[in-house]
This record gives C-alpha cells, sequence and structure tokens, in this order.
C-alpha cells in the first residue's frame, strides 16, 4: 500500500511547551486510522501541521511525498476542530463555495447528506444549532473525493443517532485510494470503524497498532485499553 | 443485528455471525453474499475488517469466490448442517460449564435441561 502522511521526527514546541515530541510514523492508503490521546496531548496540533496550518519546529511532514502547499491542500480534505465557516452564509452558498474552491468536491453527495440529516440549505449557517453545524460541516469535508481526510472530532458535538450516520458515511465513502485520520475521545463509538488505532501521549507515540491485533494480543477493547494507559 | 464484545478481535466475531446466520438458513445454501459494503455499513464495521472475516469464510469452504459474480454460500448441505452442529456443541459444551460450575455433574445438568423442558 503507498504511503500518503509521513512524519520523521516531527517537533513542535509552544515556547517551553513540546506539544508534538520527535514523532515518527507513517499512514497508508486504505486505511481509517484513529489518532487517541487525552486533551493536550498534541492530536490537533499534530493534524494542523498535517494541514500546513502549523510549521514544525523541527523535523518534517510530508503529505504524498511533499511537504504541505498547494498539492497536498488539493488532495487534503480538512475538518478543523473548531468552525472555519464564514457563518453569515447559507448552507446553499457554502456548498456552492466549496464547489467553486475544490475540484473534487461531490455536489450531489453533499446534497444527499443534507437531506439525509434532515439540513435545510436555505438556512444560514449561524441560525443553526451547534451539533447541526457540525454536520454541515462534515458533509462538507466528506463530500470531497480526497486522498486523505482528516477529520479533528467529528462527532463530539453530535447526538448519537447521526454519530452513527456519520460513520456509516465515513465507511460507505471508504475506498482504497484514501486514507482517513480521526481524532477523538469517543472510542468506544469508531473503535470497531479503525483498522488502526495511534495513542498519542505527550506529544510522542506510545501505541501504533490494528485494533483487532490490540483485541488479540490483549484480550480487551482500544477503549479499555485506552482507560489503563491514560488512568488518571 | 450486529453485536460486539469487548474481549475478543472483531474479524472474528464477525465471523461468528457470519456462521450462525448461515447456519440458521437467514443467509441460503447457494445464495449471493452481502459485499464487504453492504456488512461494513449495516455493521459500522471497517472494510479491510470485513474482509478478513470473509476470507476466513472462504478458507473453510462455507463461502466460496467467483472471480466476477461475488461470493456465494456453499450448496454443500452436509457442511452446513455440520456447521450448524458444531456451533450447538459449542452452546452445550457451555451450559455444562456453567453447570460444572454450580456444582452439578454431567447427568445431573442434563436432567435438570430435560426437567426444564418439561416445565415449559
Amino acid at each position: 500500500m503507498s504511503i500518503i502522511v509521513e512524519a520523521r521526527e516531527l517537533t513542535k514546541r509552544y515556547g517551553a511547551d513540546t506539544a508534538v515530541d520527535h514523532l515518527d510514523l507513517t499512514l497508508e492508503k486504505g486505511q481509517i486510522i484513529g489518532l487517541l490521546g487525552p486533551n493536550g496531548s498534541g492530536k490537533t496540533t499534530f493534524i494542523k501541521m498535517i494541514n500546513g496550518l502549523l510549521t514544525p519546529t523541527s523535523g518534517i511532514i510530508l503529505i504524498n511525498g511533499e511537504k504541505p502547499g498547494v498539492n497536498s491542500k488539493r488532495i487534503t480534505s480538512y475538518l478543523p476542530e473548531r468552525c472555519a465557516l464564514p457563518d453569515w452564509m447559507r448552507i446553499d452558498d457554502l456548498v456552492k463555495m466549496y464547489c467553486d474552491f475544490f475540484t473534487d468536491f461531490n455536489r450531489e453527495k453533499a446534497r444527499n447528506m443534507l437531506a439525509d440529516l434532515h439540513l435545510d440549505e436555505k438556512k444560514t449557517y449561524k441560525t443553526l444549532s451547534k451539533g447541526n453545524r457540525e454536520k454541515v460541516q462534515l458533509i462538507l469535508a466528506m463530500a470531497r473525493e480526497a486522498e486523505l481526510y482528516c477529520l479533528d472530532e467529528p462527532i463530539g458535538g453530535v447526538d448519537p443517532a447521526a454519530r452513527d450516520y456519520i460513520l456509516r458515511t465515513i465507511l460507505q465513502n471508504y475506498n482504497e485510494e484514501a486514507a482517513v485520520l480521526i481524532s477523538t475521545h469517543l472510542i468506544q463509538d469508531v473503535e470497531s470503524t479503525l483498522d488502526r488505532a495511534l495513542f498519542l501521549k505527550e506529544g510522542t507515540l506510545v501505541l501504533n497498532d490494528t485494533v483487532d491485533n490490540i483485541r488479540e494480543k490483549r484480550g480487551k477493547s482500544v477503549d479499555a485499553l485506552f482507560r489503563e494507559v491514560f488512568a488518571c | 443485528m450486529w453485536d460486539f464484545t469487548e474481549d475478543k478481535p472483531i474479524y472474528l466475531q464477525l465471523t461468528e455471525q457470519m456462521c450462525l446466520r448461515i447456519a440458521n438458513g437467514t443467509y441460503r445454501p447457494g445464495d449471493k453474499f452481502p459485499s464487504v459494503r453492504d456488512i461494513a455499513t449495516e455493521a459500522g464495521v471497517n472494510p479491510n475488517t470485513v474482509q478478513r472475516a470473509f476470507a476466513e469464510l472462504e478458507r473453510s469452504g462455507i463461502v466460496c469466490a467467483q472471480r466476477t459474480a461475488g461470493r456465494f454460500i456453499t450448496e454443500d448441505s452436509q457442511m452446513i448442517y455440520k456447521l450448524r452442529e458444531d456451533l450447538a456443541k459449542e452452546h452445550a459444551d457451555n451450559y455444562l460449564k456453567k453447570m460444572a460450575s454450580l456444582g452439578y455433574n454431567r447427568n445431573e445438568a442434563a436432567d435438570f435441561l430435560s426437567k426444564v423442558k418439561e416445565e415449559l
């Protein structure tokens, strides 16, 4: 399988704090990967470096063999943890904007998902509830035919039924030519959809294995292992 | 419904639950088997995990892959009969073990089962 993300000695410091600490990691296409770790473990920092929103202090991050830039952004669909959409726009305008921006945007797919989740395209984004805003953001991210999806906490704010729909959407969209990186605390909800789990602890990778290997070797779920590794 | 427990690999649980459906006739001999994507979205499971479960079923011969047409459930009724019996044996074995933990020997456990059957 081909490598889509490669990090070598990747480090990010904020003053005296080290958010990501000499991270060595490769992600392959055709996988759904869970980026798991407690608050402040470096998940968002790592995702932001993949997307070129933060510059590494040292080390290297490559997307499809290149440093983050125009080419990497063309093939990466990013769902930020915080909303980055202009909130005065209507949903249908946002869809149009994405259509103009990204050549891989599948408008049909977006509209179908909006209909499935009963989101009225004529509504203005800022009039939506928190959960519905998150759904719109996720739909816009998933409606692209990208090679890498970076979803930073995609299911945290939505109800369990919508959560199921979102995970099913991710599974339906699955193809061998794309990788999906999902950061979340809700391990139990995503566990069965993942190929691989990455545990990030204070900016370092403490576990990188497939979900079924973890279960086979340790006789427990990824969720149970997480509670053990990160016990407070 | 697909249900997964915490303690075992998901692909194994998928394999077990697909075998159960073949044994109890939900999927019938000679029928076309659902696709990876169908099972993945229905069960909320990673497609590569489903693929791995399918590989197990193919290896045991319960499901046969045909190059372009997809996967089919075996028409070998003997094999399905045996699958069903193996699963039943597992249940019986579990029952005996649990009864043993309560202090019943095998005969007592069997008698108890007949007694309960009469009462129902």
